[in-house]
């Protein structure tokens, strides 16, 4: 299967929201928290609704306007999520009045835009769009699940755009957990030097991307391929033959690693990027996002843009030289070395 | 009575995050719901936990909310009429 | 893409049984499954009755095999899952290309409930056992890995109609040829949470629900999960048992009205189950039996009564909401009603509606109040509506 990429929209720690020049200065933070670069939302949500709104759904609503925009196009034929960890501010609303208030004198707001469908309810609701609407939740899958569920039902032939997406947000209590599972660095001086110096864990990240997918090809520059999961690997060997399966005769012309700075997570990477790939442009990203389960929507609205513009940008080039005429990227995220997925986009 | 009015108008503006909205923004005969205000159904049971929090006024049945929260002073007389002393 | 997909078997627990047959002696001497609570800790114990599976999380655990720490979310859907995969007759699950597609709404939630009372006064403390399974998705790959299940391994959340929707995924699936056996289903455990924020909804009932009766104020919750086996042609060639029925038809749509309520006209059911019947190929005059959402509050049954009424006309099916029984049980209860209308189209069974009196004012029709079997049920459509406009229906086909 495939499907046209007819827009994309991307809110996240770097400028991609203010439409500049293509990751030409990246923004470095310090610390182990990388939070998005917040757009005026009032742009695109009105003051009434925009008050009830934690910032996953405005950051939600926020890219698929920007992606709808970008396609020229006002009204799917789906809207399909992926996120992980969904509205994890407003359960964390909820759930500390619940404790805190011993079960009483609780308000049904956070309760109501705690469930994980919110985002892709309101952004529904906004278009006022009946059609198709789902949401995945499942760990760093679920940003592919969204775009396998996409490409399924474009297949089906009822569907001519499908709004898909993947999105998370971190907050206070998310990071102090995380944090004590020890997934993050203590303090990192410098976010851009992330993947420059593998260390023990990685830095946390949040964003939204979006993306009106199509099976007809229109204005699109990127094509699509279906994307494929690999689910708790027995080992290298096997993630190996996985990629290998999946890309057959084609040679990518550059790479988007999932490398997450993480010493044991990168050096699997690295021994699989050298061993399929040797001299091939090496892209990483995750000191631009962060690490989060959907992570792999930012990469993706960065390998759309790297074919889109024809260059892979200073600030994500890790390695190797991309051909002056870029046909092939391949994405290949890892989370935790337990998620594997891959994603093939091709120039059209 | 105007003074309750005035908290009550404080009291929803932070309820219900009404941002922009100052309390002089809200007449006291102004209804509160669909074309005056804009509140709907989410914010009527805010209210209803506003009404408990700050008053300590039990609401059982939501279907009393709309004609109990129709202005600031149905409101507040409501309130006079309930409050325990 | 080609093919039929079929039902290969199904399995439950909830409110009313361990399994799936203690569930139909439930439902045949009219035995709902709402009492006061007896494993939820809450302050609002005697005030709303809920239908619990009744068994505490050590018996769970034993009956799913996995450590007793584990979240109930998890425990209930390993329980029903591998019911679900044993009824089939398929042999090892590893021997087949599988996926496992499971749905809940706040994954593993009630431990995370606990982990907050000494989290929140110090942020250092509380064991983190507690939270490593919190993510919706966690509570999957757990059942998922006790399964063996590799392939194919997701996990929907769109509220009250999750389930439904994983069903409609894990067909897809399964037409494009990417697995040939799906598990697909869902679960959910009753947690705090849930209860209190129903509770500041305000429509929780504090006597048993009443679907679709006039007198209706509101629904129960309840808990458990449940779970079809979905299979490819090829490999229902190889049951023994044959297949339960087809999977004919399905659709989502969306009601784009309001976060929580449904349309008092029912924009987004009816479409749904327009787009279910225009898939199957069913005329809406050969629905022989439909299991209704029924939640039991004012504005949900009228929304869905008067999309029924717009697509059936007056000649409604004979129809009911097993929640009257089993409760409402949230990211499972589209996993549990598909089991029982997959298992009505094969045994012919109409499955009562409990606690009813009233015909509802707005609508000419009213719920079917005794169970049967034996019935001629060509196709039965299963409804599941949620939070965020989410609207599912599902048709099962001899």
């Amino acid at each position: 299967m495939k499907a046209y990429i007819q827009g994309a929209g991307c809110i996240s720690p770097q400028e991609t929201a203010a439409g500049g020049p293509f990751l030409e200065s990246v923004k470095s933070y310090e610390g182990n928290r990388l939070a998005v670069a917040d757009p005026d939302y009032k742009q695109w949500i009105d003051i009434k609704m925009i008050r009830r709104m934690s910032r996953v759904i405005k950051m939600g609503v926020g890219a698929s306007q920007l992606s709808l925009q970008d396609a020229g196009i006002t009204m799917p034929d789906a809207i399909i999520t992926g996120t992980a960890y969904g509205c994890l501010a407003d359960t964390s609303v909820f759930l500390n009045k619940m404790v805190t208030q011993q079960e009483e004198m609780l308000t049904p707001t956070a309760f109501i835009q705690s469930t994980h469908n919110t985002v892709a309810g309101q952004i529904a609701l906004m278009l006022g769009c009946h059609a198709y609407n789902n949401t995945f939740v499942h760990r760093a899958f679920s940003f592919e699940n969204a775009l396998l569920d996409s490409m399924m039902i474009l297949q089906e032939g009822n569907a001519k755009h499908i709004l898909t997406g993947g999105l998370d947000e971190i907050t206070d209590h998310s990071h102090t957990i995380l944090s004590r599972f020890g997934l993050f660095r203590n303090s990192i001086s410098n976010s851009a030097d992330l993947l420059q110096t593998p260390g023990e864990g990685t830095i946390n990240g949040e964003g939204s991307a979006f993306f009106v997918l199509s099976s007809e090809k229109g204005n699109a520059v990127t094509e699509m391929q279906t994307p494929a999961t690999l689910y708790k690997p027995s080992g290298a060997v096997e993630t190996a033959v996985f990629i290998k399966e999946y890309l057959g005769d084609v040679m990518p012309d550059v790479v988007i690693s999932g490398r997450s700075g993480n010493a044991d997570e990168d050096m699997v990477m690295g021994a699989l990027e050298r061993k399929l790939f040797p001299g091939k442009a090496i892209a990483g990203f995750k000191h631009l996002s962060g690490e989060y389960p959907t992570a792999s929507a930012f990469a993706t609205w960065l390998g759309h843009n790297i074919i889109r513009t024809q260059q892979v940008p200073e600030a994500v080039l890790l390695s190797g030289t991309a051909p002056s005429a870029i046909k092939n990227v391949l994405i290949i995220n890892q989370y935790q070395g337990t998620h594997y997925s891959l994603l093939l986009l091709k120039a059209c | 009575m105007e003074k309750l009015m005035a908290d009550l108008k404080a009291q929803i503006i932070e309820q219900l995050n009404l941002q922009e909205v100052k309390p002089e923004d809200i007449g006291d005969d102004q209804p509160l719901f669909k074309d005056g205000l804009g509140l709907d159904s989410i914010d009527a049971l805010e209210l209803i936990v506003l009404m408990q929090q700050h008053y300590n006024i039990r609401m059982a049945n939501p279907d009393d909310g709309p004609k109990i929260f129709q202005s600031i002073r149905t409101m507040a007389e409501f309130i006079t009429a309930n409050q325990k002393a | 893409m080609s093919g039929k997909v079929l039902v290969a078997g199904g399995g439950v627990i909830c409110g009313i049984g361990l399994h799936l047959d203690a569930c139909l002696g439930s439902f045949a001497s009219m035995r709902p499954g709402m009492a006061p609570m007896q494993y939820l800790r809450s302050v609002h114990k005697d005030t709303f009755p809920v239908a619990e599976v009744k068994a505490d999380n050590d018996t769970l655990a034993q009956m799913a095999g996995l450590p007793k720490h584990t979240s109930r979310t998890a425990l209930l859907s390993m329980i029903a899952a591998k019911a679900a995969w044993e009824s089939t007759g398929l042999g090892y699950l590893t021997n087949y290309r599988a996926g496992f597609i499971s749905a809940n709404t706040v994954g593993g939630m009630d431990k995370t409930e606990d982990f907050m009372n000494e989290f929140l006064p110090d942020n250092a403390k509380g064991h983190l056992r507690g939270v490593v399974n919190h993510e919706c998705g966690a509570v999957t790959e757990l059942v998922a890995d006790a399964l063996g299940v590799k392939h194919h391994v997701s996990t929907i959340s769109t509220a009250c109609s999750s389930a439904a929707n994983a069903l409609m995924y894990g067909s897809r699936l399964i037409k494009n040829g990417i697995v040939d056996v799906v598990i697909a289903g869902g679960t959910d455990a009753l947690t705090r949470f849930t209860l209190n924020g129903f509770n500041t909804l305000m429509i929780l009932d504090q006597q048993k629900c009443r679907p679709f009766d006039d007198t209706r104020t509101g629904l129960n919750l309840g808990e458990g999960a449940g779970y079809v086996v979905l299979v490819s042609e090829a490999v229902a060639a190889k049951l023994p048992n044959g297949a339960w029925c087809s999977l004919s038809g399905y659709a989502n749509a969306n009601d784009a009205y309001h976060q929580t309520a449904s349309s008092p006209e029912g924009t987004g059911n009816y479409l749904a189950m327009k787009g279910a019947l225009e898939m199957s190929g069913v005329a809406a005059s050969e629905v022989a039996y439909i299991n209704l959402h029924g939640t039991g509050t004012q504005n949900n049954d009228v929304s869905e009564g008067t999309a029924i009424v717009k697509l059936f006309g007056q000649d409604v099916p004979p129809a009911s909401s097993t929640k009257s029984f089993t409760g409402h049980t949230l990211g499972a209860s589209g996993g549990i009603e598909a089991v029982f209308s997959a298992l009505a189209v094969k045994e012919g069974i109409i499955y009562p509606n409990a606690q009813f009196t009233t015909r509802m004012k707005e609508l000419p029709f009213s719920p079917v109040t005794t169970f049967s079997t034996g019935n001629d049920l060509p196709h039965v459509m299963s409804n599941s509506f949620g939070f965020g406009g989410n609207c599912s229906s599902v048709i099962f086909s001899r």
